[in-house]
C-alpha cells in the first residue's frame, strides 16, 4: 500500500491507500474521490480522470505516451503538470504522491 | 412531498443518471430498478482485457456499492419491471410489487439480435452483451479451441482479436465484402482485416452462415452459403442489438427503432425520459436523428436527463465519439460518417498508423483515427466547432495534426 492524496479545487483533501499496481483513477473511483469520472475504465478514451501532479512529483512519474497527450489536449485546464490518472499506477516510488483535480471536471 | 425518481435499466445510461440526480442537487428519492442481478458495470471490457481473464470482475462496476450508498440510491437489482400505469404513475414489477413515480427514466439499452438459422440453438453458440453471456463462455475459452464469430463488426472482431491473442483458433465470418461495412469506409474494414489475417485469424468475407449442425462431443459444425463446413467448440454471434422499447412502448410511449426522445431526452409522454443505447434522438450537430451504441452517449444522456428533471432546460447536444481496441490497435472515432461524399486518408494503413476524415460537401462529419490520437482530438474540436478543412492540408503529413485546426 501507498499513500496518496488528493485535493479537490474546493481544497478539501483525501489520504488514500492504494494498493502497488493499481492506476490512480480506480483508486480515485473506489474511494469516491469526486472529480475523477474515468468514464472510459481507463483506456485513455475519454480524458475525464485529468488531474495536475504536484510539482515535487512530476519526474517521478513514467513519461506520457502520445495517447495520453494527446487526449490531455481535449481538457480545459491542460498545463505542465497535467495527466491522466488511469495512466498512473501505483508504484512504492510514488509513495506520498500529491494530486489536484482541476475546476470544473466532474 | 419529496418526489421519487425511478430509473429502469442498471446499465451506464442508468448509473450515470443517479450519479447526475444528485450533482444537479435532486433531492428526492431515486430507485434504480434493474434486471441484471450485478452493480452498474461496464460493457466494454467485455470483448477485451475481460473476456480473457485479464481483469478482476471488481474492475468492471462503474461504481463500488458504497458510492450509492453515500447518494442514498435505492439499487432494486436483479428484477425486472414488467408494465407501467402512466395515468397512476405507477410500475409494477416482476416479484408482483409496485413503485411509483414522479419522474420516470428509461435506460433500458438494447439485446442482442439473435442467429434465426437451423441448429442456432446449439450449445456451443454464444452471444456477448452481458457478464452473464461471458461467465458462460468463458469456460470454453482457452488456447487451443476453435472459435467461429459470427459478424465482423467491432463486438465480433474485438472478440476475434483477444481470442487470437490468447491462442485459440479463430474464424470470422462476414456476410459483406469486408469487415465494419455498417461504421467504416472499405479501406478501413480492409485495414482491420488485414491486421486480423496477420495474426492467424481467417476472415471470410461474403460469406453468410446457413445452419449449424451438430458434430458431437460439443462441437458445432458452421454451413455457409459458399459451401463451407467450419467446425467449432465455441461461437461467438455478433449480428447487432435490438433496443428494448416494448415496455415503453405497451405503456403508449412513441417508439421508433428506439424510444422517441426530444432534445431534452423527454418521451412522448409527460415525466418520462430516456437515456442510452434504447433511445432515438434527435442531433443537433448533424440535424437528423440517430440511435447510439455507446458509452459516451449514454453517458451524455443520463446526465442530460438529470439535468432536465432538476428544471435547468439543458438541450442534448454531443459530437459522438467511440472507440475499439484490437492488438497493439487503438480505434478512435469521432462523428457519424453517415452520408459522407468523400474520404481523405491521412497517413499509411501499411504502418498502423493513419485517419480517415469522412466529408460530406466538403464538411467535416467524423474521423476513424487508428493509433492516431492527435488528429482524434482535433478533429473533435473541427466538428464541434463546425470548423472549416482543406482537403490538401488534412493529407499532408508535413503539417502537425494540431495545426489542421486552424485551416
Ligand atoms: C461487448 C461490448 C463491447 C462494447 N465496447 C464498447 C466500446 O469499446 N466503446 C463504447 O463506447 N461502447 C462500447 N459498447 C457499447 C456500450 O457498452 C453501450 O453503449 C452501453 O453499455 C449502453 O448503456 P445503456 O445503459 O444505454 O444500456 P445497457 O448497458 O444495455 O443497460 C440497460 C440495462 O437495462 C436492463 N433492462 C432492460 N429492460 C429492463 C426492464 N424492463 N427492467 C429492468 N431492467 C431492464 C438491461 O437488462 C440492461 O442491464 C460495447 C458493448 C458491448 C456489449
Ligand atoms: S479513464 Fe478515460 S482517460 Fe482515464
Amino acid at each position: 500500500m501507498i499513500k496518496v492524496t488528493y485535493i479537490e479545487d474546493n481544497g478539501t483533501s483525501r489520504d488514500i491507500d492504494v494498493e502497488e499496481g493499481t492506476n490512480l483513477m480506480d483508486a480515485a473511483v473506489d474511494n469516491l474521490v469526486p472529480g475523477i469520472d474515468g468514464d472510459c475504465g481507463g483506456v485513455s478514451a475519454c480524458a475525464t480522470c485529468h488531474v495536475h501532479v504536484d510539482a515535487a512529483w512530476q519526474d517521478k512519474l513514467e513519461p506520457m505516451n502520445e495517447t495520453e497527450d494527446s487526449m490531455l489536449d481535449l481538457t480545459d485546464s491542460r498545463d505542465d503538470s497535467s495527466r491522466l490518472a488511469c495512466q498512473i499506477t501505483a508504484t512504492a516510488a510514488l509513495d506520498g504522491l500529491v494530486l489536484r483535480t482541476p475546476t470544473g471536471q466532474h | 412531498m419529496s418526489e421519487t425518481t425511478v430509473i429502469i435499466g442498471g446499465g451506464q445510461a442508468g448509473a450515470q443518471t443517479v450519479m447526475s440526480l444528485r450533482r444537479e442537487g435532486f433531492e428526492g428519492k431515486i430507485v434504480l430498478i434493474a434486471d441484471e442481478p450485478e452493480l452498474p458495470y461496464q460493457r466494454p471490457p467485455l470483448s477485451k482485457a475481460y473476456l480473457a481473464g485479464e481483469m478482476a470482475k471488481d474492475r468492471l462496476f462503474i461504481k463500488p456499492a458504497a458510492f450509492y450508498d453515500k447518494l442514498d440510491a435505492e439499487l432494486l437489482l436483479g428484477v425486472a419491471v414488467e408494465s407501467i400505469d402512466t395515468q397512476k404513475q405507477q410500475l409494477t414489477l416482476k416479484d408482483g410489487s409496485t413503485q411509483s413515480y414522479d419522474q420516470l427514466v428509461f435506460a433500458t439499452g438494447g439485446r442482442v439480435r439473435r442467429l434465426t438459422c437451423s441448429g442456432a440453438d446449439h450449445p456451443a453458440v454464444h452471444y456477448l452483451r452481458t457478464l452473464g453471456d461471458v461467465e458462460a463462455m468463458q469456460a470454453r475459452f482457452s488456447a487451443g479451441t476453435r472459435l467461429a464469430v459470427v459478424g465482423g463488426g467491432y463486438i465480433g472482431l474485438e472478440t476475434a482479436a483477444i481470442a487470437a491473442k490468447h491462442g485459440l483458433q479463430v474464424t470470422v465470418l462476414e456476410a459483406q465484402a469486408t469487415p465494419l461495412v455498417r461504421v467504416a469506409c472499405p479501406e478501413v474494414g480492409q485495414f482491420f482485416q488485414s491486421i486480423h489475417q496477420q495474426a492467424g485469424v481467417s476472415i471470410h468475407c461474403d460469406t453468410l452462415l446457413e445452419s449449424i449442425e451438430d458434430e458431437g462431443e460439443g462441437v458445432a459444425a458452421l454451413i455457409t452459403n459458399t459451401g463451407e463446413r467450419i467446425l467449432a467448440e465455441l461461437v461467438v454471434v455478433g449480428i447487432g442489438l435490438l433496443p428494448n422499447v416494448e415496455l415503453a412502448a405497451s405503456a403508449g410511449i412513441a417508439c421508433d427503432n428506439g424510444i422517441t426522445v426530444d432534445e431534452h431526452c423527454r418521451t412522448s409522454v409527460a415525466n418520462i425520459y430516456a437515456a442510452g443505447d434504447c433511445t432515438n434522438h434527435p442531433n443537433p450537430i448533424y440535424q437528423r436523428r440517430m440511435r447510439l451504441e455507446s458509452v459516451h452517449n449514454a453517458i451524455e444522456q443520463g446526465k442530460t436527463v438529470a439535468a432536465n428533471i432538476c428544471g435547468k432546460n439543458t438541450p442534448y447536444a454531443q459530437v459522438p465519439w467511440f472507440w475499439s481496441d484490437q492488438y497493439d490497435v487503438k480505434l478512435q472515432t469521432v462523428g457519424i460518417n453517415m452520408g459522407y461524399d468523400q474520404t481523405v486518408i491521412r497517413g499509411q494503413p501499411d504502418s498502423r498508423s493513419f485517419a480517415v476524415f469522412y466529408l460530406q460537401a466538403g464538411r467535416l462529419l467524423a474521423v476513424d483515427a487508428i493509433n492516431r490520437p492527435a488528429e482524434f482530438v482535433v478533429a473533435k474540436k473541427i466538428i464541434t466547432q463546425g470548423l472549416a478543412v482543406s482537403v490538401d492540408r488534412l493529407q499532408d503529413e508535413t503539417i502537425n495534426a494540431k495545426e489542421l485546426v486552424e485551416a
